[in-house]
């Protein structure tokens, strides 16, 4: 009985979480003309169709550049940082840790139109720059949980070694630290990667005129367009999401640092 | 430069804010010399071999190594090695390039990087295991690995941070030896830190006993052993029972045996190794309260007017229960004196 009623909870939860991800993926097959579940027929003829609009090639390459530069910077601020809070006596380290972390408590919303408002807007920054400055700051903490995780595994003992065997302290970080953190650096790019890539709040107040992210597009599709190619796309997005996850556990164990 | 200061530390005071972890401490160390620093956790000594090795700063003191002062001379341009607790291994690289990373840094030819390393590793027994990586070894492999690691680079000084104290038993013996051997043969000067007195006892030309921060006796095995100062190391050294002299007899914080001190004025207190307290006749009375066999002797722990006492007899000897009453001495001529601690 106790096992029965613990799979149904589990059955539930699982459907409750996958049945979504279903339905989309199912009215995406339709062979008909509109966006309706259950599909009307199954074809891929629109998943072929997607790929030859170019409006959705044009913000898929920028979500692409987008998430990888911004998750770069992110790493490029986040290991320092990471590093500073785990090894030295840094004042107020658990306020500081608060603060790098705090994006991801803020709803992003409020941070998208906040950067807009105070940072964008007065300092007439260019759509591009602005959607980098806002991706970055809501990765970051990402980064910084991540790489914290990989040090913590690290002994500071170990970096003592090396400086008594001659290295530098820059020497012992380059040689000792960062290849013993490469996999949780790898495992927070591709964290890092996939929020901004699915990044919608933030980018909805930073996108301009003609610059545009794919989840943005894909929304404003959505209001004129009642075809299954949302939907199609949607999948083929998910799909390439859950085939990263996948292949980062494999190669990391992902999971080892969320 | 004279052989008795090939290191010499002076005054040495390490404070993290207000606490002094080591005070005032003035040591020096003989060229080729395997010195041990004694003491129970907490005492300093870890925390002295980490200034030593330069990971930490002096609050004040100087020390210098072969006539150079290093006081103010950062880790990696000391030219001490220091095998730690933890190993501390390069978890990335195989047993030869952990070895080899310090000669490496040192920008030596390829073939001279790769003739040290070998010799190095086939000291300590390695050889077959170069491209194993660390976790793929023993605690006591890594152990080595961490020796060979050190030495290789020929450091001036080696410091060992209680090289032993992760090994089992057996190991612990054999890896002993081991280090007995590669100071001898290498004619290192080293400095051991450990809280095991039959290690320090067994390895060391000289013992530095450390508590609180201070040192509190220095001297060869035999001194120590033979001749505690003070009644933390006697204890330490096996001497179990030490009893202060007070004009009314010998005192201990639970009470009091009458004694005859009239002749022992100007001696704080007087101990005895388990052994050397006679059970069975004498002129004080006490209850045994547990009998613990050893083998060739058996153990009673006595309650005595003035606290607890140890006893060892010969398994020969006749056997007493537990809650059984039986007189004992303290004969003098196995007493040391102590002074104050």
């Amino acid at each position: 009985m106790m096992r029965l009623s613990g799979f149904s909870i589990l059955a539930l939860a699982m459907l409750f979480l996958l049945g979504p991800f279903f339905i989309i993926a199912a009215a995406g097959l339709s062979a008909g003309d509109l966006l309706v579940f259950p599909p009307q027929g199954l074809s891929l003829r629109w998943f072929v169709a997607i790929l030859d609009i170019e409006r959705f090639r044009v913000s898929f390459l920028l979500s692409m550049e987008l998430a990888i530069i911004s998750t770069g910077l992110s790493l490029l601020m986040g290991v320092p940082a990471a590093y500073a809070l785990a090894r030295y006596d840094v004042p107020f380290r658990e306020a500081m840790r608060t603060i790098i972390t705090s994006p991801v408590i803020v709803p992003a919303i409020i941070a998208g139109l906040a950067l807009l408002r105070y940072a964008v807007i007065p300092l007439g920054l260019p759509v591009i720059s602005a959607l980098i400055l806002g991706h970055t700051a809501l990765v970051a903490p990402y980064a910084v949980r991540v790489v914290s995780v990989s040090l913590t595994h690290l002994r500071v003992d170990v970096e003592e070694a090396a400086i008594l065997l001659g290295a530098t302290r820059s020497g012992a970080f380059f040689r000792i630290v960062l290849p013993n953190i490469k996999n949780g650096m790898m495992a927070a790019f591709i964290l890092g990667f996939i929020t901004s890539f699915n990044q919608v709040p933030v980018s909805l107040f930073l996108t301009g005129p003609g610059i545009s992210t794919l989840p943005i597009d894909m929304l404003g599709a959505m209001e004129f367009v009642y075809d299954p190619s949302i939907a199609a796309l949607s999948t083929l997005l998910a799909l390439m999401t859950i085939l990263i996850v996948l292949l980062a556990e494999r190669l990391l164990g992902l999971s080892r640092y969320v | 430069m004279s052989e008795s200061q090939f290191l010499d530390l002076r005054d040495i005071t390490i404070a993290y804010g207000a606490q002094k972890a080591v005070e005032n401490v003035s040591l020096s160390v003989a060229q080729g010399q395997l010195l041990a620093l004694l003491g129970p956790s907490g005492c300093g000594k870890t925390t002295l071999m980490r200034a030593i090795a330069g990971l930490l700063p002096l609050t004040q003191g100087s020390m210098t190594l072969a006539g150079r002062d290093l006081t103010r001379v950062p880790a990696n341009r000391r030219e001490i090695g220091l095998v730690f607790q933890s190993y501390a291994l390069f978890p990335h690289l195989s047993v030869f390039d952990n070895v080899a990373f310090g000669l490496k840094l040192r920008h030596l030819d390829k073939t001279e990087i790769e003739e040290r390393s070998k010799v190095a590793i086939a000291m300590v027994g390695l050889t077959g295991f170069e491209h194993r990586l660390p976790r793929e070894l023993s605690g006591g492999q890594q152990q080595r690995v961490a020796l060979a690691r050190s030495i290789v680079v020929r450091p001036r000084l080696l410091l060992l941070d209680e090289p032993l104290s992760n090994l089992d038993a057996r190991l612990r013996l054999d890896m002993r030896s081991q280090l007995h051997r590669l100071h001898h043969d290498l004619g290192i000067t080293m400095i051991y830190v450990t809280h095991d007195q039959a290690e320090a006892l067994a390895l060391a030309d000289r013992i530095v006993v450390m508590r609180s921060g201070k040192i509190i006796q220095t001297g060869t095995p035999e001194d120590l052993y033979e001749r505690p100062q003070t009644g933390f190391v006697a204890r330490f050294m096996g001497f179990e029972n030490v009893l202060r002299v007070t004009s009314s007899g010998l005192v201990s914080d639970e009470g009091s045996l009458p004694f005859a001190t009239q002749s022992l004025q100007n001696i704080h207190a007087l101990a005895w190794r388990p052994h050397h307290v006679q059970l069975g006749q004498g002129p004080f009375k006490s209850r045994i309260l547990g009998a613990s066999y050893q083998g060739d002797s058996i153990e009673y722990l006595l309650d005595t007017p003035a606290g607890h006492l140890k006893v060892q007899s010969p398994a020969a000897s006749p056997r007493y229960q537990p809650a059984q009453e039986i007189a004992f001495d303290l004969p003098l001529t196995h007493a040391i004196s102590l002074r104050e601690d």
